[in-house]
């Protein structure tokens, strides 16, 4: 199977480990993965904040670098849902937006890719942990994604996937609602903390890069010991000695 | 008073809230406690079948009903002045203020009941009064425990004194009221039942607001628990409902379904304790109706939305449903919004009703999480209204520096070349504040997010790199 890939800028940036993660397990399960050159920001930043203008440039660029492809996988729900929303961008733009439908249409999230596309539930991964998953809000109410990740969790050796208090709650990300409204922010994020240690788990495991740089920013700066993780991490860890 | 609360400006009444740990552990625990009942009664309740098409249903219902508003309002008061009430159309707050006066004026009236109602409050209906000389009682025991602490301001738009605890309620009756019992709410409410007995009875006027209007007969439907509305319908010779002109519906047929919504959705209940219709056949004799009843339809800026991208704001049944699942709302409470509609809905409908230079910080209040437009039992897709704010403040009244920089980013996401060299450049740009594997403390806008967080350091390989000499090394 032909996967073209949407790395997102944050995993681009800051989370290379896991976006090498992303493509060694799409590998692993035969995929040809290929990495489309002009691919750049989704454009939510400025979508989210008011500037249709810019998300729009951002949204075309992607078009004419995914649309030659089988599947797009991306390693993060609210990019995915950020694909998602091109076809309600670009309603008044002509072609684009037939362009946009059928890039829509062909965009998964990566553990959400895996599980309804590939049918894999088992990726043979080993991960002795005490852990708890964070559900983020664009995958699961803008992408309607809640059990893909957790069909692939409950499969790895080892892990003792712990429930979340309250983790519908957003965890205060919000792109830039994290500086713009940041003591807000600082409430919202401390609260999802105080959960996290109360399901006692050591490890925070995510598929959203955002909340992942929000939670662990803060877990960092309040000096805590938890890990968090992006779910690719967990699930490439099958080759020996890797963790 | 009208909508808005306190004077304020938005981050000193966020400060306010968030330092308010009180308030902000009741609301959390307020929250959690609805959003339960909720479940129960929607999702969980296996009874009415499948809650996803309950909701269609209701979004149905409401778009439709807007799409033909003229004609619903026409039949509406058509039909409701045929049966011998008046009907007045209140463009503005002071329109519709000015009209109860001359009503109040005309009758003589002295003292005024009130049952809940958030519109009320919206035009001020309450001060406007007592300025000519009406002494005014609210009857909901939430309205009332907020009048009596000094026209307290509600926080809420189902339950206005979510705010208070019952010891602070009990300190409000004993220090107002010269309550001298405990703090137990069957005790509290016995003591508000007692006080407000006589007043019932005293009333020349009872004033409601309106949950929904049925078209087809010219009906007021009111959903409650307390029975206030009961009392406050049946014994002033003058009855005066106020509603949204958006508040109403085509046949009982559709009140049916809104009404199931909306119990469930507002309070978790399957149905409330009253609902109480009331069609203004008037009879002389009647002893327990009022003999004149006045319907004023306020428009006050509702008509702004109207065949706008806005207009889905008006399809909302004030069940707050999407305030108790609102995670800012949760650590902020209502008073931070400055504003009698609070939360998402409050957020999306006090800019449109108000303006942005009034309200315009308020659609940043959220994080686009979207729980809003999950709960939202007629589907209003709230977030998606929020980012229309959005666009409409940055175009109207912008903000510099943000400006800027989207532009950059307009520019830098246009080119991948660029983009690349933004990526590429990074590590440079950001490697000098790097300590530990990580930014404690940036410049510029970074700095509000290190003041609460720190900020990764950018990775040290470059992906694409990783990626191209992996595929080379294959070939
Ligand atoms: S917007 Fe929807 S959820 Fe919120 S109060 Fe109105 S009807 Fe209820």
């Amino acid at each position: 199977m032909k996967v073209s890939l949407f790395i997102t800028c944050l995993s681009e940036m800051f989370y290379q480990n896991a976006a090498k993660d992303v493509v060694e397990v799409l590998e692993r399960l035969d995929c040809e993965v290929d990495f489309p050159k002009g691919q750049i920001c989704c454009g939510q930043p400025a979508y989210n904040s008011g500037y249709r203008k810019d998300a729009k440039k951002a949204a075309k660029q992607m078009i004419a670098s995914f649309e030659a492809s089988e599947y797009i996988v991306t390693p993060s729900g609210s990019c995915a849902a950020m694909f998602k929303e091109y076809p309600q961008l670009l309603k008044d733009e002509g072609e684009w937006h037939e362009r946009a439908k059928k890039v829509a249409d062909k965009t998964y999230e990566f553990t959400q890719f895996i599980v309804n596309i590939l049918k894999v539930e088992d990726l043979g991964a080993t991960y002795p942990a005490k852990a708890t998953y964070h559900t983020s809000c664009h995958m699961t109410r803008l992408l309607h994604e809640k059990e893909a990740p957790f069909r692939l969790l409950k499969n790895v050796r080892g892990l003792e996937l712990l429930p979340l208090q309250n983790n519908y709650d957003c965890c205060g990300f919000g792109g830039t609602f994290a500086v713009k409204m940041a003591p807000i922010s600082e409430q919202m994020v401390d609260e999802k903390i105080r959960h996290i240690e109360e399901s006692t788990a050591n490890v925070l495991i995510a598929a959203d890069n955002g909340c992942m740089m929000n939670i662990k920013g803060r877990i960092d700066r309040k000096g805590k010991a938890i890990e968090v993780k992006h779910i690719a991490q967990i699930l490439n860890t099958r080759v020996e000695g890797r963790v | 008073m009208a909508m808005k609360i306190g004077e304020k400006p938005f981050f000193d009444r966020v400060d306010d809230a968030l330092e308010d740990g009180f308030m902000r552990n009741a609301m959390a625990k307020a929250q959690d406690g609805l959003r339960g009942r909720k479940l129960n009664a929607t999702v969980g309740d296996e009874q009415i079948g499948d809650w996803e098409e309950w909701r269609s249903a209701g979004e149905e219902i409401r778009r439709h009903t807007l799409e033909n508003l003229d004609f619903y309002l026409d039949q509406l008061s058509e039909n409701f002045a045929r049966q011998g009430g008046h009907v007045y159309f209140a463009e503005t707050a002071e329109d519709a203020t000015r009209y109860i006066q001359e009503v109040a004026k005309k009758k003589n009236a002295k003292k005024i009941t009130k049952a809940k109602s958030m519109v009320t409050e919206e035009i001020g209906l309450n001060e406007a009064l007592e300025e000519i000389g009406c002494e005014v009682y609210e009857t909901d025991l939430a309205e009332y425990i907020l009048q009596i602490d000094d026209h307290d301001r509600p926080s809420h738009i189902v339950v206005p004194s979510l705010h208070k605890n019952k010891e602070q309620i009990r300190d409000t009756f004993r220090d107002k009221a010269n309550y001298t019992g405990t703090s137990e709410p069957r005790e509290l409410t016995a003591f508000a039942r007692s006080q407000l007995r006589e007043t019932f009875m005293e009333a020349d006027i009872g004033v409601t607001g309106c949950n929904f209007a049925v078209a087809e007969s010219g009906t007021i439907s009111l959903v409650t628990n307390e029975g206030n509305a009961n009392m406050v319908t049946t014994f002033p010779e003058t009855q005066i409902t106020v509603m949204g002109m958006e508040r109403l519906v085509p046949t009982w047929n559709e009140l049916d379904v809104m009404i199931n919504l909306l119990s469930r959705s507002a309070v978790g209940q399957k149905i409330t304790t009253y609902v109480t219709n009331l069609t203004p056949q008037l009879e002389e004799d009647s002893i327990d109706a009022p003999k004149e009843f006045h319907l004023v339809i306020l428009d006050a800026g509702r008509s702004n939305a109207l065949g706008t991208e806005f207009q889905s704001a008006l399809h909302c049944i004030r069940c707050a449903a999407c305030v108790n699942v609102c995670p800012v709302y949760r650590h902020i409470g209502g008073h931070a919004y400055g504003s009698i509609y609070q939360g998402p809905i409050g957020a999306v409908l006090s800019p449109i009703l108000g303006g942005y230079e009034e309200y315009g910080e308020l659609p940043y209040a959220s994080s686009l999480c979207a729980a809003c437009t999950e709960a939202c039992p007629v589907k209003i897709p709230l977030h998606e209204h929020l980012i229309k704010h959005r666009e409409n403040y940055v175009e109207k009244i912008g903000m510099t520096g943000e400006k800027m920089a989207m532009k950059t980013f307009g520019i830098g996401v246009s080119s991948p070349a660029l983009f690349k060299l933004a990526v590429k450049g990074m590590p440079a740009v950001l490697g000098p504040l790097v300590k530990d594997n990580s930014i404690t403390s940036g410049p510029g806008p970074m700095k509000l997010w290190t003041s609460v967080r720190k900020f990764p350091a950018p990775g040290k390989d470059n992906f694409r790199n990783w990626f191209n000499d992996r595929a080379k090394g294959r070939e």
